[in-house]
């Protein structure tokens, strides 16, 4: 967007986006959301230079023994699980896995329930019925133990997660992407746009799609809240990926090692408040977004 | 009538698209479905017997018949594992989710729903400040992770509820509803249930306080005032009964999440329910019991989905005549 002016001439719907993302830097919740989803990234791409110990390796004291269940401290900064890992440093790793599934899972749920919405709200009748009677099944799956079946029975992988929750999570953004479009098509410079005869293909991609960008992001960043959420659970019960430290594994890994009976509040209350975080920023984004979106709240 | 008759051939046309997805699913799962049960020491004939008494030798529209035919009469098969008729397990394993699950809900709607009316009345006060970040925060953590710290902090240190099960070890009782209506039961279910509504009430609770906000603006609420009606009478029998709607339809929306929820929680407290059976079912590759708990997780859902559509016709009479 290296013209502003130039592009909002040429399409209302950029003008739109623009003028939305100004509206939500203006708004604390929606910056602090930002700031949240800031920290992660660069928490992931400096991560190697943010640990302070390899996060798979065992550690050991300077008397030769198992650094095991070691308190927070300067040695270890949130401490050592049960076998002598370095909490801090699993936890600064478990970025890269949290962004990369929330990233993911959000561009293919935005993606899908924007192409669904926009297909059925224009082109209404069969193509509508299909679509929106697809979107009741894939809403009568239980969440949950769909993808643990998934990627219980596939191989554990992180992308069977993702897989799963752009297969079954697209349809809230489809119905209301196509409400959104079943208003616009009435809109009077759709009509004109048909007039010049501009076909099907060119009147929603270039004329409505732009429009509803907006509920399209708001939708994707609570997506990645959710395939974050999703991702721990599977690894909680034991399906996740063994191969990769994510903050989901953490916690399976506090759990099954009794950190609890324990009391090692130092290894499992981390990940879950670096989840949390991830997860509300979604939410303040969408609450910034919602009071762009429909003003009406905004009193 | 001829809404709920809609709904409910609108159900079944959801379950039957529901069964056939399970169907392909786990017939489309890599490796043998029967890989636990046949033994390598088995010649091919006695192989091909036992594929044949399952069925697996025929076309798979004719295995599809015959899985439709066998769900009718409620037959999903052998567990591999604990050598059971599937229907026997999951069935005994039915009433712990359902009592968790509606112990849960209850509890988070009613608190949910009550507590979002009252902070509606009370806009830029102290308990604003707090109650609304609380809850946001509780629907941004893992069910799980909250499971952990309530078994943490009331089971572990505290010592005040059994740290899992449902039931204390060697308990015997006359009948399953002796055993669900004793103390030691309601001991046991309290920390899971407590778990599941504290992650629940966030959403009925900011809900309700956002419609109503923009309720207590409306013409007719106004009117009420101008009449002298006492501001308790307004708040709850004008704004909130009109406030609910939303929180019914996202009430409906979660269920799915809900009950899939329960899934962790329940590993959690090591609650003898469904979604446990169903993560034990996948961990053992036990196919005929993790689809048959999948398909009665989802029949449940289902069920409830009617029931709140047609709670919700009910409620705003709109919705059933068009």
């Amino acid at each position: 967007m290296t013209d502003a002016s130039q592009t909002r001439l040429a399409r209302p719907g950029a003008s739109r986006l623009w003028s939305a993302a100004r509206s939500i830097l203006r708004d604390p919740f929606a910056v602090a959301a930002l700031a949240i989803y800031l920290a992660l990234t660069l928490m992931a791409i400096f991560a190697d230079e943010l640990r302070t110990h390899d996060p798979t390796q065992i550690l050991f004291r300077a008397n030769g023994r198992v650094a095991a269940n070691q308190p927070p401290g300067e040695a270890f900064l949130l401490g050592t699980t049960n076998l002598g890992r370095d909490i801090y440093s699993q936890l600064i790793a478990g970025s890269r896995n949290a962004l990369m599934v929330g990233v993911t899972a959000a561009i293919s749920v935005a993606a899908i329930g924007t192409l669904v919405g926009l297909l059925a709200g224009y082109f209404g009748g069969r193509v509508d019925a299909f679509l929106m009677r697809l979107a009741d099944v894939a809403l009568a799956i239980p969440f949950l133990p769909f993808v643990i079946v998934l990627s219980g029975f596939l191989r554990a992988n992180t992308w069977n997660v993702v897989i799963a929750v752009a297969l079954l999570l697209w349809p809230n953004t489809a119905r209301v992407i196509r409400a959104q479009v079943l208003t616009l098509k009435g809109r009077a410079y759709v009509e004109a746009a048909r007039v010049t005869g501009a076909s099907d293909m060119r009147i929603l991609f270039v004329h409505v799609a732009p429009n509803i960008l907006p509920l399209t992001f708001l939708y994707g960043s609570v997506a990645i809240g959710w395939a974050i959420l999703t991702e721990a659970a599977v690894s909680f019960v034991g399906f996740g990926d063994p191969s990769r430290i994510s903050w989901g594994f953490m916690l399976q890994d506090a759990f099954v090692s009794q950190a609890l009976s324990r009391g090692s509040w130092n290894w499992f209350l981390p990940p879950g408040l670096a989840i949390i975080a991830v997860v509300i920023a979604g939410f303040l984004l969408a609450r910034g977004a919602e009071e762009v979106l429909f003003p009406k709240l905004r009193s | 009538m001829s809404y709920v008759l809609r709904r409910l051939a609108h159900s079944l046309f959801v379950l039957w698209a529901v069964v056939t997805i399970l169907f392909l699913m786990f017939r489309l799962m890599p490796g043998n479905p029967l890989a636990a049960y046949i033994n390598e020491q088995l010649n091919e004939e006695d192989q091909r017997q036992i594929m044949a008494q399952f069925g697996l030798d025929r076309p798979l529209y004719q295995q599809y018949a015959i899985y439709l035919w066998n769900l009718l009469q409620g037959n999903l098969g052998m567990s591999f594992f604990r050598r059971e008729p599937v229907w026997d397990v999951i069935v005994s394993a039915l009433p712990n989710t359902l009592i968790l699950t509606t112990t849960g809900l209850l509890v988070a709607y009613l608190f949910g729903v009550l507590a979002g009316a009252w902070l509606a009345t009370k806009r830029g006060t102290l308990a604003e400040g707090v109650i609304v970040p609380a809850a946001l925060a509780t629907r941004a953590a893992p069910e799980f992770w909250i499971g952990m710290i309530l078994l943490t902090l009331f089971a572990f240190t505290l010592g005040w509820f059994p740290s899992g099960g449902a039931n204390s070890a060697g308990a015997a009782y006359a009948s399953e509803w002796d055993r669900i209506f004793s103390i030691d039961f309601a001991r046991h279910l309290f920390l899971p249930a407590l778990t599941l509504a504290l992650y629940l009430q966030g959403l009925p609770l900011l809900l309700m306080r956002s419609t109503m906000l923009e309720i207590l603006h409306d013409e007719f609420i106004t009117m009420a005032r101008i009449k002298g009606l006492s501001p308790w009478r307004i708040t709850l029998r004008h704004a909130a009964r009109n406030a609910l709607l939303p929180v019914v339809t996202a009430f409906a929306l979660g269920l799915g999440a809900t009950l899939g929820g329960n899934v962790v929680v329940e590993t959690v407290f090591s609650w003898p329910g469904l979604g446990r059976l169903l993560v034990g079912a996948v961990a053992q590759s036990d196919y005929p019991l993790a689809q048959g708990a999948f398909f009665l997780i989802s029949l449940v859902l289902i069920s409830l989905n009617l029931l709140v559509d047609l709670i919700y016709g009910w409620l705003d009479p709109r919705v059933s005549h068009d």
